[in-house]
């Protein structure tokens, strides 16, 4: 009876757990962006010997340490939040649009060519104009696959990501056509004497309308999410289309209708990029925070106002983490090392709010 | 005889806060058949499956033959000799049974088909099985890709059998014949595990029966002094009375007619062929059939789910407008919202609960406005009367759930059925379709539904009712249509004042099965 020593229980085990109050949900996330720091800074000071505080410290000073690093931190942070709002809507119905960054990218041609073509008109129209003209190209983009995928079940991943790429073409064949000066191959500032077309300062601070528009969008998407009927369909289909058709909600109609604002939403980042941000437009203007973005949105669970909450995180980690590179004579790799980390150590808490582990017993009570 | 093959000591298992399994202490005897009963969501799998090396025991100690064993893995229990024949079958559908046979073996075994082939035979031999070795698995019936199953746990070597409600997907003749397969492996020493919560198979077959009740060990009784009544109250805990009623109704208004009802699947095989019968209010008409023999289709037909090839009609004629003779409503090429917006209550409980039915990430209050949520004039939903709904929902059927908006898929299988078919019937419908609507449902929440059905017939609506216990169905309904391969095999009608000999299952389980009836059914019309 005894010798049960030949065979063991196993050393690990993983357990599910019941439902966790929202309390110690918070308290593990949390915890699980200061172990990344630890973790990185440990790393940091075995590899290079420099002081990790100080790293931090530079890091932050990279990201917020002047006015103008604030505004190009809180303009990539809202340029993330505006892709991955435009991509919520679309995840949660499990349509997996990864084409976001040819949709920035459309939104940006767009842009750039009303500021070349229409600059005799005041601000404000252009703006408009503008804003508009973005919006529906971002929403033709998308409307190709999601007809597509609603008409013929393709399959929408392939689809919107081989969109990304005739969308760099596209860029590429705009930026020769209206590239200033001859033969650069860049299209240069635009506008750079009249400043048509550019966000103006509002309250002495350039990123003030980047900052409205965004928030506004959240919130319409919150809304729209939450509280309409559209929100609720995107929802039923996301969760099973079987579902949604015994429900009498038309698939495809409502697939349709998501991408077309998914995309519209992603084409306005691209008015954003280049209306709000660079004042130019080249194949480097989505500069791939259509991906980033994903990671953005699902790590919000698509809730808006935690996306602007993570785009706030990666955008200060962006630009602390390029300061960090030229300031601590770190590689440029050094600063994905450290995102990598971090956003590892995020994605493993989730794992430890459904899952708990349970080790072997070391000695078996046993009389 | 009486020797201990397997004892549990305290076996205790918890999935989050549910515990499954709670200090079960039992021992099952050499050579004998076991029946393990209990009501669903007792604990009788999760038990057998830590027995099979699917679940590692939080807590407690498995003794085999007098030696405490660990059992980590299903290799683990195929060595100590423990087999197990779950309910979904776990089969690769492309291989041959000889294929699947050796699966997961021997890595660096050579695939002899002719030695497998051979061993197949003398195992099938020994015990009476039918089975051929080369036959793919997409090509077998339930009961052959069961048969398989088990032959494939013999194949490797199991003293020990525990067979997952091995009747439940099986017509009652072929139920016999894997009873009889089963007392034939008692013979030959093996010990078999049944579980199941039938009792007249409990009855029929069993030695001992143990009972489960919401994950603990109630006893063991020896079948020779239980009666049905007996069992039950060991398993429910209290005394139930197992009568279903058969009111009967003193209006009966055609409802709905089925005419020429064909459909082609996406594969292109023929699912409905040649479907007629009448629908009509104050019945309950039964669908009997093997599982996959056109169930499906003829509801979501009917619920405007399913493309029909041309030629199909089922026409809905509204309860009072049959007097006036105004013509009824074509369903078939209309979705199910247009169906609606023609003012026909329809409810519908498909067999996928969770995947047709309800949204599962949704909580109570927002599947109950799945259906209606579009009828306010604005943009947005309106939640208070879904969340009275749910509220009352909730209450009247006593569903379990921490909250009206935790997500339905986080409840209980017989709960989140309470929560789809209230949702049905508070839709009043006309036509109430139901798809296996007490499939995984305890004893209790079984009757609190045949009940609520009655309700619905007495009120004056047609039930359909697509079932897979016959006893149930014979004992509900007051017509019963049998599928066979997508045709209909038969109708037996009950007679409130007559003879009703031929209204049993015995004639259902032959109707079911295709070679008895289909040339005097079928054969005058195959001419034509």
């Amino acid at each position: 009876m005894s010798d049960n020593s030949a065979v063991k229980d196993p050393f690990i085990r993983v357990v599910k757990r019941g439902d966790m109050k929202s309390g110690p949900k918070i308290c593990i996330r949390i915890g699980s962006v200061v172990v990344s720091l630890i973790v990185c800074g440990i790393l940091i000071n075995v590899i290079t010997g420099l002081n990790p505080v100080a790293v931090y410290v530079t890091m932050f000073k990279g990201a917020f340490g002047s006015t103008r690093r604030s505004f190009a931190t809180i303009r990539e942070m809202m340029m993330l939040a505006c892709v991955a709002i435009g991509l919520a809507p679309a995840f949660k119905m499990k349509f997996w649009n990864i084409g976001a960054e040819g949709q920035i990218l459309i939104g940006g041609i767009v842009s750039a060519g009303c500021m070349i073509n229409l600059n005799m008109l005041p601000t404000f129209p252009l703006l408009i104009i503008m804003f508009a003209t973005s919006a529906a190209a971002g929403a033709l983009w998308a409307l190709l696959p999601a007809v597509f995928k609603a008409k013929w079940n393709t399959n929408e991943t392939l689809f919107t990501l081989m969109m990304n790429y005739v969308a760099i073409q596209l860029t590429s064949f705009f930026v020769s056509k209206w590239e200033n000066p001859k033969g650069s191959n860049t299209v240069g500032i635009i506008n750079s004497n009249t400043q048509a077309g550019w966000f103006p300062e509002i309250f002495g601070q350039k990123y003030t309308l980047n900052i409205i528009l965004v928030v506004t969008l959240a919130i319409l998407m919150w809304v729209y999410l939450k509280y309409t009927k559209h929100g609720y369909e995107i929802a039923v289909v996301g969760d099973s289309e079987n579902t949604a058709r015994y429900a009498g909600i038309s698939v495809s109609k409502v697939i349709i209708r998501t991408m077309l604002l998914s995309g519209a939403v992603c084409g306005i980042a691209g008015f954003l990029a280049v209306s709000g941000a660079s004042h130019t437009i080249s194949t480097s203007t989505a500069g791939g925070r259509g991906f980033t973005a994903i990671i953005v949105a699902w790590l919000a669970k698509f809730n808006s106002f935690y996306m602007l909450l993570i785009a706030l995180l990666l955008a200060f980690l962006g630009s602390g983490a390029t300061e960090i590179a030229s300031k601590c004579k770190l590689n440029d790799y050094a600063s994905d090392m450290i995102i990598g980390i971090i956003l590892f150590f995020i994605l493993a808490s989730e794992f430890f709010i459904n899952y708990r582990l349970v080790f072997r017993k070391h000695a078996k009570e046993e009389a | 005889m009486s020797e201990t093959v397997i004892e549990l000591r305290n076996v205790t298992k918890t999935f989050g806060s549910v515990t499954s399994n709670d200090h079960v202490s039992m021992k099952i005897e050499k050579g004998e058949i076991l029946a393990l009963l209990g009501e669903n969501g007792s604990g009788k799998t999760s038990l057998m499956n830590m027995l099979s090396g699917i679940y590692f025991p939080d807590e407690g100690e498995i003794i085999l033959n007098g030696k405490p064993v660990v059992i980590r893995d299903p290799r683990d229990a195929y060595e100590l000799g423990i087999g197990m024949v779950h309910q979904h079958f776990k089969l690769v559908d492309v291989f041959t049974a000889s294929e699947n046979m050796i699966l997961g073996i021997d890595p660096k075994a050579k695939l002899d088909r002719r030695k497998i082939a051979a061993q197949i035979k003398e195992i099938c031999d020994k015990y009476g099985f039918v089975i051929d070795p080369d036959k793919k698995v997409y090509d077998m019936s339930v009961s052959e890709k069961q048969t398989l199953e088990i032959v494939k746990v013999l194949y490797r070597g199991a003293d020990i059998l525990i067979l997952d409600e091995p009747t439940a997907v099986l017509t009652p003749q072929e139920t016999e014949r894997l009873f009889d397969v089963v007392r034939n492996m008692k013979k030959n020493g093996k010990t078999v595990i049944i579980i199941t919560h039938k009792l007249h198979e409990v009855l029929s077959i069993s030695d001992r029966v143990a009972i489960l009740r919401r994950g603990q060990y109630i006893g063991t009784v020896n079948t020779s002094e239980a009666t049905e009544s007996s069992l039950t109250e060991m398993m429910v805990g209290k005394k139930v009375e197992l009568n279903i009623e058969r009111p009967v109704a003193d209006k009966k208004p055609l409802l709905l007619e089925v005419r020429n009802l064909n459909c082609i699947n996406p594969e292109g095989l023929q699912v409905l062929k040649d479907i007629n019968f009448d629908v009509y209010g104050g019945e309950i008409l039964g669908i009997a059939g093997i599982s996959g023999s056109g169930q499906k289709e003829l509801l979501e037909s009917i619920a405007g789910l399913q493309r029909n090839e041309k030629g199909s009609s089922i026409i809905y004629y509204q309860p009072h407008s049959r007097d006036e003779s105004i013509d009824g409503d074509q369903l078939v090429g209309k979705s199910p919202r247009e169906i609606r917006d023609l003012g026909i209550r329809l409810s519908f409980v498909p067999e996928d609960r969770l995947g047709m039915g309800l949204v599962g990430s949704m909580g109570m209050t927002e599947n109950m406005m799945l259906k209606d949520y579009r009828s306010n004039g604005h943009i947005f939903t309106d939640v208070k009367k879904p969340r009275q709904l749910a509220e009352k929902i909730k209450d009247e059927l006593e569903v379990v759930t921490p909250g009206i908006s935790t997500p339905v898929k986080n409840l209980s299988g017989g709960n989140v059925q309470k929560v789809l078919v209230g949702r049905e019937i508070a839709a009043s419908p006309t036509v109430l379709m139901t798809a296996y609507v007490v499939r995984g449902l305890d004893i209790n929440t079984s009757y609190t539904i045949y009940h609520l059905l009655n309700e619905q017939k007495k009120k004056g609506s047609a039930v359909i009712f697509v079932g897979e216990d016959l006893d149930v169905m014979v004992a509900l309904c007051d017509r019963i249509i049998v599928l066979c391969d997508g045709r209909i095999n038969g109708v037996l009608e009950y007679k409130p004042d007559g003879d009703n000999k031929d209204f049993n299952k015995g004639n259902i389980g032959l109707m079911m099965t295709k070679i008895d009836y289909r040339d005097t059914a079928d054969g005058g019309k195959k001419d034509e």
